[in-house]
């Protein structure tokens, strides 16, 4: 049990000694001076030339943010059409069958969103090519527009008044050429070494030593694991996501997943530090960050570690701690660990089930994505900090009797009604979709959808209410992840989770990019002794507090219903 | 809008041939250098293949060291596990009849000493793998109908135990298919 602890401390560890220093690379790339990935410029010289874009031209943020809508509805579409005509096309040799209409409407949302709540398996639900150019690629698109739209926003830290943002196009290009391809390169030919299969040949067949006929499901996973995890998407080649032995074979390609899904929303973090030239309000984001995943992480593990209380009843011991829906491979540690990882920030791979995980972690994985900002996704992760950091600055103004400001920007009524709304958004996303849901199950159990709202929930009582919530707070969190005992592949949860994704994910990317666009075009003050520093450990604590405050007048209610009432009842 | 349509489409296609096309297949060119091919490292005993080392199996015989409880039924072509919450109190009487069967399999081992994987389902429903003592639990039946002195069990057991990464990070991990081919070719 002691190597499962070093093992999860020492993977936090090395993402950070990845992350930090790499902040700076990144930043460097972004604002275009000479750096270690110049050898990617005739690249992006020919991809801009090809795309018939022109790097040099900057634009609006409202010029820019139609940019980004623009070519996500390309994309929407695209990858709506194959999903829907899957089984004709080429690269289908287990014979796998279209998707319906529902079906492939959340799936190219999902994807298209970086949310990746998959209500199919892959195994049966896709053929190669739409693993490859729809799931892999739109794992690796999605996350370069997340990272674009964090850089939308640099320019109202900075001086100059400006209506510019930058270009959308350019910081998409340079996100994928420079960073995620040659960064799920490495990340996939690790998988890849390790047992993690990557070639097209379809389904094996072999007799086992017990004489069982076996199939064997196989593909090109690799690459697309390997994007899956550095663009913080989450959704698995496998049904049974990292979990699966070929998704993840062993407690290397364990780690490297880890390290590869929390390292970018970091590194992001630093680049953006880099940009604005200011470290120190970079690092007190990071201790603030940092502190909520460690307030999130270190109950998972206690409560994972000290196994099921149900099952010690029953007079098993579980030195091994709750190993219901976990891998020997990895431990308990390590998924616990897992879990939490993957939804403070945005990526929902599991490789655990959290469905069967402990009440209490079954809280902070909730937890971890009603706030979205401990880390949160690549890019996105720092634009839902960013509204809260706006409440921060005017409740903090009110207190102390002065206009709130912004790195020398007025915050006036305009950009916190912006942030108010974005921050209610998620609230009324995900209770109010968890009673829709409630509401239909109770009034009509026997409607004739493909699964019927009695069989939706694979469990009774609260934890079965906790499924549906976190179906919905997945799904406006674009998390991914999900309490997979839930009968979702209907059209019930199809359509609403499909919406409900597409609210949680262009919204939070609005309205910070509306806010950053009006403060960038306001006179800038230079600071002086009265205005409020936002970079200390006080203004840390505050916008703590804030995310804090926030969450909990916001989730509270519906967590008791769920995971709480489950954690007492659990004797 | 308008403007904007043009550079959609086009940096699409272009990043369809980049990450969709040339990537996939510059994955693949690595793969074909790692074990297995990149196809999934078979095991093969005799010249016949009886599984993937990585892929667990259904072992349920008292001859073989069994492998966890699976909620596919170890289907390799449809993962999953159980998604049974802790308090389910269906879920409660399954691992119930898991102990129940176990102790009837396995007499003279007291209900404190099973492991907890040995009676609950994995995340994958493919598990291929059991801790040491989810191992050396079974040695005394195995012994038993086999006609094998135990310590020679226990030390095939050790033999296949793999320790911590670096023998610092993670849980020590025995692969059921390994060893019981190994068991197989004990005379």
């Amino acid at each position: 049990m002691n190597t499962e602890f070093i093992g999860v401390v020492v993977t936090y560890l090395i993402t950070l000694l990845l992350a930090i220093p790499l902040g700076k690379l990144v930043g460097k790339i972004f604002r275009g001076e000479p750096n270690a990935l110049d050898f990617m410029a005739p690249l992006e010289r020919l991809i801009f030339r090809l795309g018939g874009v022109d790097p040099k031209q900057e634009m609006t943020w409202k010029q820019n943010l139609v940019a980004l809508l623009t070519i996500n509805a390309v994309w929407f579409v695209y990858a709506f059409v194959l999903l829907l005509t899957q089984a004709g096309l080429p690269l289908n040799p287990d014979g796998n069958p279209n998707m319906t209409p529902d079906q492939a409407f959340n799936t190219a949302i999902s994807f298209m969103v970086n949310c990746d709540l998959q209500h199919y398996s892959g195994e049966s639900g896709l053929t190669y090519l739409t693993q490859t150019v729809v799931i892999n690629f739109l794992m690796f698109v999605s996350a370069a527009t997340g990272m674009a739209a964090l850089m939308l926003i640099v320019r109202s830290f900075l001086p100059e008044k400006t209506t510019l943002s930058g270009n959308f196009y350019v910081y998409f290009t340079k996100a994928i050429a420079r960073i995620l391809l040659p960064g799920s390169l490495i990340i996939a030919a690790i998988l890849a070494f390790n047992g993690t299969p990557a070639s097209f040949e379809g389904k094996d067949q072999f007799i086992s030593m017990q004489g069982d006929t076996v199939n064997v499901s196989r593909g090109p996973a690799a690459g697309l694991i390997a994007i899956k995890h550095l663009g913080t998407n989450g959704g698995g080649y496998f049904g049974a996501n990292s979990a699966h032995p070929l998704e993840n074979p062993n407690y290397v390609t364990n780690m490297v997943e880890l390290i590869g899904q929390v390292m970018l929303p970091i590194i992001m973090l630093f680049a953006l530090g880099y940009l604005i030239n200011r470290k120190r309000f970079a690092w007190t984001v990071f201790g603030v960050m940092t502190t909520g995943f460690l307030l999130l992480v270190t109950p998972t593990l206690m409560t994972e570690f000290h196994g099921n209380p149900a099952i010690a009843h029953l007079g098993v011991v579980q030195p091994t701690g709750a190993m219901e829906g976990k891998e020997v491979r990895f431990g308990v540690l390590s998924s616990a660990y897992w879990s939490i990882a993957t939804t403070v920030i945005s990526t929902g791979s599991v490789n655990s089930m959290h469905d069967s995980s402990m009440a209490l972690s079954g809280s902070m994985q909730l937890l971890g994505m009603m706030t979205n900002a401990f880390y949160g996704g690549c890019g996105v992760g720092f634009l839902n900090y960013y509204y809260y950091l706006i409440i921060a600055v005017f409740i903090s103004g009110l207190m102390v009797g002065r206009t709130p400001e912004l790195f020398g920007r007025k915050v006036e009524a305009r950009e916190i009604k912006i942030a108010s709304l974005v921050a209610l958004l998620s609230t009324l996303l995900v209770k109010g979709g968890t009673a829709i849901a409630s509401w239909i199950i109770v009034n009509y159990p026997n409607a004739e959808w493909s699964v019927k709202p009695t069989a939706w929930l694979n469990n009774p009582g609260s934890h079965g209410f906790s499924e549906m919530l976190y179906e919905f707070t997945s799904a406006n969190a674009n998390n991914g992840s999900g309490f997979e005992g839930l009968g979702d592949g209907n059209f019930f949860w199809n359509f609403s989770t499909g919406i409900v994704m597409l609210l949680g994910r262009f919204i939070p990317i609005i309205g910070p990019v509306a806010i950053a666009g009006l403060l960038a075009d306001k006179k800038y003050v230079p600071e002086s002794a009265g205005t409020l520093a936002t970079d200390t450990p006080t203004f840390g604590l505050m916008t703590f507090a804030v995310i804090i405050i926030i969450t909990a007048l916001s989730f509270f209610p519906a967590l008791a219903l769920g995971p709480l009432a489950e954690y007492f009842s659990l004797k | 809008m308008k403007t904007h349509i043009s550079p959609a489409i086009r940096l699409t296609l272009v990043m369809l041939v980049l990450v969709a096309v040339i990537y996939p297949l510059v994955v693949l060119g690595i793969a074909k250098l790692a074990p297995g091919g990149g196809s999934g490292e078979k095991v093969v005993v005799n010249g016949k293949v009886v599984g993937y080392a990585l892929i667990g199996q259904k072992f349920t015989e008292d001859r073989y060291f069994n492998s966890r409880p699976s909620a596919v039924e170890y289907n390799a072509a449809g993962s999953a596990g159980s998604n049974k919450g802790p308090s389910n109190p269906d879920y409660l009487k399954v691992v119930q009849a898991r102990i129940d069967t176990f102790m009837v399999h396995n007499p003279g081992v007291q209900k404190v000493d099973i492991p907890a994987e040995l009676v609950t389902a994995s995340g994958s429903g493919l598990d291929p793998d059991l801790s040491p003592a989810a191992a050396n639990i079974q040695v005394a039946r195995i012994a038993k109908v086999r006609g094998i002195a135990a310590e020679r069990l226990n030390q095939l057991v050790a033999e296949h135990t793999k320790g911590p990464l670096l023998g610092l990070f993670g849980p020590s991990t025995v692969n059921v298919l390994k060893l019981n081919v190994a068991l197989d070719a004990l005379k």
